[in-house]
Parts: structure tokens; sequence; C-alpha cells
């Protein structure tokens, strides 16, 4: 059943994904690439580059795009409850529990273990997209494109939506 | 009342439209509307609410979305703002995949989606290394480090769910004593 997997390929990466939207794009890319192969990971990083050229939290467009593209407004809308309603449910009814134990060692404890594994998955997303790009656009082209963009994000304030444009047009003059 | 359904849905268009950079970047633009723009909460509640947003699991903007909304305007509040927050977007996201779809047998349309792979990497790459250094501030590097090479020998080598191994951590983590207080703060 598609929207029962579509469900649970939403539902899981967000239950167990601490640090926000971002954290949790690996855990989506376990799923929809590796899992269920909706997508390929070349069909993953083009979305997550619009995605995150685009305004707004980055889980929801990824479940959104996702979900309709594998099964129609039926499945974003699935994939998006999904995204949204587990954590802000929690949030809504064990809000006064939660306010009692925000200073616990306990909770504290959950983020910060978890970020180590989530770490370790976002390299090995970095990986796949490494050999994703020598596979596809070659070693040279993939260190000039990876190359600026690296001076671009980390050493000035230009915007990400203009970094993903720039590998856009890159690839469009000089890879088609 | 009417009006304040209005106001939370422009005030969560607004933060969705110009909250660039994934859910934790927006906190700010929430914090000007809810606190500074509208006064629907306080300084001190606004942060009670992300602290707690923060030890729960899932996006953060949109935790933070549905709760203000529903403390604002109840249930329906809560969908208004969660829905302002993210459907345009989604829709953007939608129509301009489709028009890319649609001429993805063009030459350079191929490029397009080549040329950005390369792109999506470093961004990925800066995520990483921003999770190493906030894990390495809390845990230290080789905590981290040693945590991180166990998570990938289970989940790449013994093909175990992340999921799984995250919520073996998490409940580890519920199981750890409570360090245990002293007489002065058992007295407060």
């Amino acid at each position: 059943m598609i929207y029962w997997q579509l469900f649970l390929a939403f539902f899981i990466p967000n239950i167990v994904g601490y640090g926000g939207g971002p954290a949790i794009i690996p855990l989506i890319e376990n799923e929809v690439v590796g899992r269920y192969g909706w997508m390929s990971s070349q069909g993953f990083a083009e979305t997550l580059a619009l995605g995150n050229a685009l305004p707004s939290p980055i889980a929801t467009k990824m479940a959104g795009y996702i979900g309709y593209d594998v099964a129609g407004v039926p499945g974003s809308l699935i994939a998006t409850f999904a995204t949204v309603a587990p954590s802000l449910l929690l949030m809504l009814v064990a809000l006064g529990t939660l306010y009692r134990y925000r200073e616990s060692v306990k909770v504290k404890s959950m983020s910060q273990w978890v970020r180590p594994v989530v770490m370790t998955l976002m390299a090995y997303l970095t990986w796949s997209f490494l050999d994703e790009g020598l596979a596809t656009a070659g070693i040279v082209h993939t260190a000039i494109i990876a190359g600026v963009a690296g001076v671009l994000l980390l050493a000035t304030r230009v915007h990400p939506a203009l970094v993903v444009c720039f590998g856009l047009g890159y690839g469009a003059l000089l890879l088609g | 009342m009417l009006r304040t359904h209005v106001q939370l849905f422009l005030a969560f268009l607004r933060i969705g439209l110009f909250g660039f950079g994934g859910g934790p970047s927006m906190i700010p633009l929430v914090h000007q509307e809810v606190v500074k723009r509208h006064a629907w909460m306080d300084d001190e509640a606004f942060a009670d609410v992300l602290a707690i947003g923060n030890t729960l699991p899932g996006p953060i903007a949109t935790k933070m979305a549905g709760y203000i909304g529903y403390r604002v305007a109840g249930v329906m509040g809560a969908i208004s703002a969660v829905v302002a927050v993210i459907v345009p977007v989604i829709m953007a996201m939608i129509a301009l995949l489709g028009l890319y779809a649609r001429h993805g047998d063009q030459r350079w349309v191929q490029g397009m989606g080549q040329g950005v792979v390369p792109v999506v990497m470093v961004m990925m790459a800066k995520l990483t290394w921003d999770f190493f250094d906030k894990s390495r501030a809390s845990l230290g590097w080789f905590v981290t480090l040693a945590m991180g090479i166990v998570a990938s020998g289970l989940i790449y080598w013994l093909d175990l769910h992340p999921g799984l191994v995250i919520g073996a951590i998490l409940f580890a983590a519920l199981m750890r004593p409570e360090p245990r207080r002293t007489a002065s703060e058992v007295n407060e």
C-alpha cells in the first residue's frame, strides 16, 4: 500500500530526527532512495537543491514534493502530515510535562547523543553525492563546481539560492 | 476572531516566504512576528516554547507554528499557521520540478541536474561539519567520532535501520539516572 509506505517513510525520520529539518534529510534519503527506491540519488539531489534555494522549512518541502511525485496530491498530503503532525501533537499534549523536565539530563542527553549519528548519516550522504557527481559530471567539473560553491558558501555571504543557480547555470552551459 | 486567524495566517505566510535556509534559521523571523509585531507571547514564553520544541524530534519551524497558532486561536489557529508556513512553497516546488521534468529530455536541462549535484554535496558537507562542531562542543571530539564510527558500522556494515540505532540511543538517554540533587536544591 503506497500511502502507508509514504506515511512510514516520513514518519520514521521525523520521529527520530533530532536537530530540526536538516537532520531529517539524510534519514529521508535513506527511506526514499535506499529503501523504497522512489527516486535516484541524482533526483534526490536535484530536489534538495531546489528545496535549498526556496524559503520555508526543508523537511516539509521534501515531504510535500516527494509525496506528490510518488502518489499525487493525496501522497503529498500524507507525507506532509507524517512530517508535521507527530511531533506537533507531542508538543501540544506534553508541553507541561516537557516544561518540567526541560533541564533534565535525560532530555538534554537525547538531543546530544543523537547528533553524532546524524553527523554520520550526513557524511554518508555527502559521500554519495560526491560519487554521483563523479559518475555523471566527471572529476574535473565536479571539482570546479564544488570548489566555487565551497568558496561562495563558506567564505562569502552570497545567498545559497544563488549558489544553486550557479550550479544550474554551469551545468546548462558546460555539461549539457 | 476572524481577524486573529487572518493575522496568524499572514504572519506565518511571511515567515514561510522569507525564511531561507531551513527551519532553524527561521526562528528569528518567528520571534519577530510573534513577540515583536503581534505580542502574542513575551520573550520568556517564546524562549520556553523554543527550548521545549528542541527537546522533541521533527522540524522546528512547524512545531513552533503549530504550537503558537494553537495558543492564539485553538485547533484552527494551529492548522492555519502550519498551512501558511509550508503549503505555498510546497506548491511552488511541485510546479518548478514539474516544469523541469517536462523538459527532462533536453541536454541542457540534464546538464542543470548534473551541475547542481556538487553544490548539494558541499551544502551537505557543511551541515556534516556543523553537526560535528556542535557535538564536539557538548560531547568532545573523541566521543563524537567514536559514536559516529560505531553508528556507521551498525548502519552501513550490519545494515541496521538508522531509526533503530537512534531509537536505541534515545532509550539509553531516557534510562540515564538523574544526578543526585544536593540538599540545598531539594530544600528550594
